[in-house]
């Protein structure tokens, strides 16, 4: 079996081009372009090739009908889409929505976020260190995968015990979609969260319900998914000393533990140059240089954005727009949280990083940047961040109050503007919703893959992703294991 | 035994309603249909066009056969960019030798619409030879060679969301691009957004048991029998929402419910879209018997062919 091509004549003396296209196991359409020299990663460029148009199709519609639309931009993570449209929604609707409503949202959200991070490691992320069995779809695969097997014999065992979390895993993914169903209909895209609220009652019975599967939930990840994480990484120590792109993350908090949303599970922040800063959302702008995308709409703040296509444009790699904090290119996702809000590790963290890695940490940050910001660091905080909203889920589960009301009715206004911040399982997510004549005038969307896989910024500075790819070792270019390795960390 | 409507929809619903399609996945009937095509699980080509891969991850909540079994025991997928191992241009090359090699006889999957502007460029799948392919060039390519379509979820079967009103992508599902290419490879739709899980693997495993039983034309020939004007099969989709609503003593009855937190009351004020919609979710309901649309919310009539902008506002009477 031959390995990714060198892309053609591209291949000369120590350097080589190597296209990886499609990149797999995520969700999407991407594709990597990497120049590798002397075994390492010395260039990137990361193209989204798919363009849906959601900006346009939104236009002149009921606003809300947004939430509906806009989940299907994601089967894996709609109810973070949903969840931004309708917090947007309610911002322009001017609608307060009760506690019970908040509470009840969490619980959806908090139960896809299980379902998400679950399927992301186990799913799409651990063929990149457990071998699967020999048949489709687990062969073919790279002939020299540096799978746990080849790292040493001994490590049958886990890789075998890997396989049958791999299949436990699906089940345990599909009950937290159950957990989603109960109050949001179903699942993928639900029909439970909407302007005002949600849109069913908790009753004593279906909390019950919930519970009980969350037990299962919660077991798995106590039980398998943080200590096989860990397991993992410990065959991987290089893995955590690679992939650290430009030190810098962005969260705007999420599951909301008061009405005026001033407190989160989650908080908000953004970090670069060493240090926290406050997040203010006048800072963003999109830029769209190097994305298909005409020139005319670089560098606007999301309520001015426009969404016009040009595929034909030159220079353009991209259908992936580069959104800047302050002109910084910030990170996303389960690291960028647990970075920002800094909580405690678990006791199967803290006791596996002292007997595996001798390392004292009690929380995220006691990682060290270098640690945190790595490909590896990067599946430690999600499983550490599944095992955080455990307890939340549980005080949710304890304060929702059955058969009280979760729906606020609203009039929708003539002309209004609102702004929707959540945080999908895989990063910081914003609507915006601008409504005239009733109708919907403006619809943006800066979503987790614009802000971790965008391709260069007007200025030329590289993505998140793409920055992380330099330097990640590829020792044989027939085998370029550890590109796809670090993109899929980031969950794109 | 021969497959005929009635079997088919005895095998499909049972007569428990929410039985689905388990009862027919007993071990015999999976050793029966493994080997439909020269003796082996028959090869799958799984290719997403645009869309959200919200049906692959539906497809992930079958729990009765479990999606392991029918991944591992039921067919021998080849090629599907969400699950499989392999990735780059290798893995594009081995589903067209796939193609080549089992010309006729595999199984094309399309998840997503075709986006047939700006030459296709909306949506490249990967690379071979050096060169971008896009959906449109993919399904020129392998469409023909196909034993059969299966065109998966709203956006493949009728274009759906991508499709939508102010698109400029030229979005179309695989009948409608199939028409335009002279393409005549038979194409079964199980549109949704997302499908049932029951509703795709009922559709597979019925359509490998007659090809098991009936070779490869007449198998297929049977299957296409069953199918509605929309391409859909009859037992999944052949009745209507509102008919079998829980709800439809309150709507004969005039009790509409007037907010969505109501616990009785038809939902037609608030937008329900069931008269307007041909699928069985009032009885199989989603995700392990949880819950369905119309019991939460209302329907938004994700399985019809105008689905959204037929559909749409969603939440107001039609
Ligand atoms: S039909 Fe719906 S669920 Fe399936 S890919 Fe299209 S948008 Fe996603
Ligand atoms: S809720 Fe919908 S499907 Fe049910 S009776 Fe009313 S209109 Fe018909």
């Amino acid at each position: 079996m031959s390995g990714c091509k060198r892309n053609g004549a591209a291949a000369s003396g120590k350097t080589a081009h190597i296209a990886i296209d499609p990149v797999t196991r995520i969700e999407g359409h991407l594709k990597a372009d990497v120049t590798v020299e002397n075994g390492k990663v010395v260039d990137a460029k990361l193209s989204g090739g798919m363009y849906r148009g959601f900006e346009q199709i939104l236009r002149g519609r009921d606003p809300r009908d947004s939430s509906q639309i806009v989940q299907r931009i994601c089967g894996v993570c709609p109810t973070a889409h949903a969840t931004a449209s309708i917090m947007a929604q309610d911002a322009a609707f001017g609608v307060k929505v009760t506690n019970n409503a908040r509470i009840t949202r969490n619980l959806i959200l908090g139960a896809n976020y299980l379902q998400s991070h679950l399927l992301h490691f186990y799913h799409l992320a651990a063929q990149d260190f457990v071998q699967g069995p020999d048949s489709a779809p687990f062969v073919p695969r790279y002939q020299k995968s540096d799978l746990l097997e080849d790292r040493s014999k001994d490590l049958k065992a886990v890789n075998a015990a890997a396989v049958d979390q791999y299949i436990e895993a699906l089940d345990v993914r599909a009950v937290c979609h159950e957990m989603v169903a109960i109050w949001g209909g179903k699942m993928p895209h639900v029909q439970g969260l909407v302007a005002g609220g949600t849109t069913e009652m908790p009753t004593k019975d279906r909390i019950l319900e919930y519970a009980v599967r969350f037990k299962k939930v919660r077991d798995f990840v106590n039980n398998k998914y943080l200590p096989t994480v860990y397991t993992v990484g410990s065959v991987y120590p290089d893995m955590f000393k690679v992939g650290q792109g430009h030190k810098a993350c962005i969260a705007y908090g999420v599951f909301p533990l008061d009405n005026a949303y001033s407190k989160f599970m989650m908080k908000s922040g953004v970090y670069f140059d060493g240090k926290d800063h406050k997040f203010d959302p006048s800072k963003i702008h999109e830029d769209v240089k190097y994305s298909w995308f005409e020139d005319s709409t670089t560098g606007l703040h999301y309520s001015e954005g426009k969404t016009i296509p040009a595929p034909e444009k030159e220079g353009a790699y991209s259908f992936v727009k580069a959104p800047r904090y302050n002109g910084v290119a910030c990170e996303v996702g389960p690291l960028a949280r647990m970075w920002v809000e800094n909580p405690p590790l678990s006791p199967v963290g803290q006791k596996m990083l002292k007997e595996k890695f001798g390392m004292d940490a009690k929380r995220f940050r006691d990682l060290g940047e270098d640690a945190a910001f790595s490909l590896m660091g990067r599946h430690v905080a999600r499983a550490e961040e599944s095992w955080y909203i455990l307890d939340f889920i549980d005080a949710w589960l304890k304060e929702v109050k059955p058969d009280e009301e979760t729906f606020t009715a609203y009039e929708i206004p003539e002309s209004a503007e609102g702004t929707g911040f959540t945080e999908a399982p895989r990063g910081a997510l914003l609507h915006y919703l601008d409504v005239k004549d009733s109708k919907i005038n403006n619809y943006q969307i800066v979503s987790a893959t614009l802000w971790n896989c965008n391709p260069r910024d007007d200025k030329g500075v590289r993505g998140p992703v793409e920055e992380a790819l330099i330097g990640i070792p590829v020792p044989d270019i027939d085998n370029p294991v550890n590109v796809a390795r670090l993109i899929r960390a980031f969950d794109p | 035994m021969s497959l005929n409507r009635r079997d088919f929809v005895k095998l499909c619903t049972g007569t428990v309603a929410g039985l689905g399609v388990s009862q027919m996945f007993n071990p015999a009937v999976c050793e029966a249909i493994s080997g439909s095509l020269n003796g082996e699980r028959p090869p799958v080509l799984w290719l997403q066009g645009a869309g959200c891969t919200g049906c692959s991850v539906s497809l992930l909540n079958s729990v009765n056969p479990h999606i392991k079994d029918v991944l591992l025991k039921v067919i021998s997928l080849e090629f599907h960019p969400t699950v499989m191992a392999w990735e780059g241009e290798p893995a594009m090359e081995h589903m067209f030798k796939i193609a080549d090699k089992y010309d006729g006889k595999f199984f094309l999957v399309v998840e997503g619409s075709i986006p047939t502007e700006a030459e296709g460029k909306y949506c490249v799948v990967g690379e071979a030879d050096h060169q971008e392919i896009t959906m449109v060039e993919a399904m020129k390519e392998l469409g023909p060679k196909a034993a059969a379509v299966l065109a998966i979820g709203t956006c493949s079967a009728y274009g759906g969301i991508p499709a939508a009103a102010g698109s400029q992508t030229g979005a179309k599902g695989v009948r409608d691009f199939f028409e335009s290419e002279e393409i005549a490879t038979p194409v079964v739709n199980i549109p949704g957004c997302p499908p049932h899980p029951d509703w795709i693997v009922g559709t597979v495993t019925v359509a490998l048991d007659a090809i098991k039983k009936h070779g490869l034309a007449d198998g297929l020939g049977e299957v296409v029998e069953i199918l509605d004007d929309d391409g859909r099969p009859t037992p999944f989709y052949g009745e209507n929402i509102h008919d079998n609503c829980p709800y439809l003593e309150d709507f004969d009855n005039d009790l509409l419910a007037t907010k969505f937190t109501d616990v009785r009351g038809c939902r037609m004020e608030l937008g329900c879209k069931g008269p307007d919609t041909m699928s069985d979710c009032y009885k199989r309901k989603w995700n392990n018997g949880m819950n369905w649309c119309v019991q939460n919310a209302v329907c938004i009539g994700c399985v019809e062919p105008d689905f959204p902008d037929g559909k749409s506002p969603f939440y107001e009477p039609a």
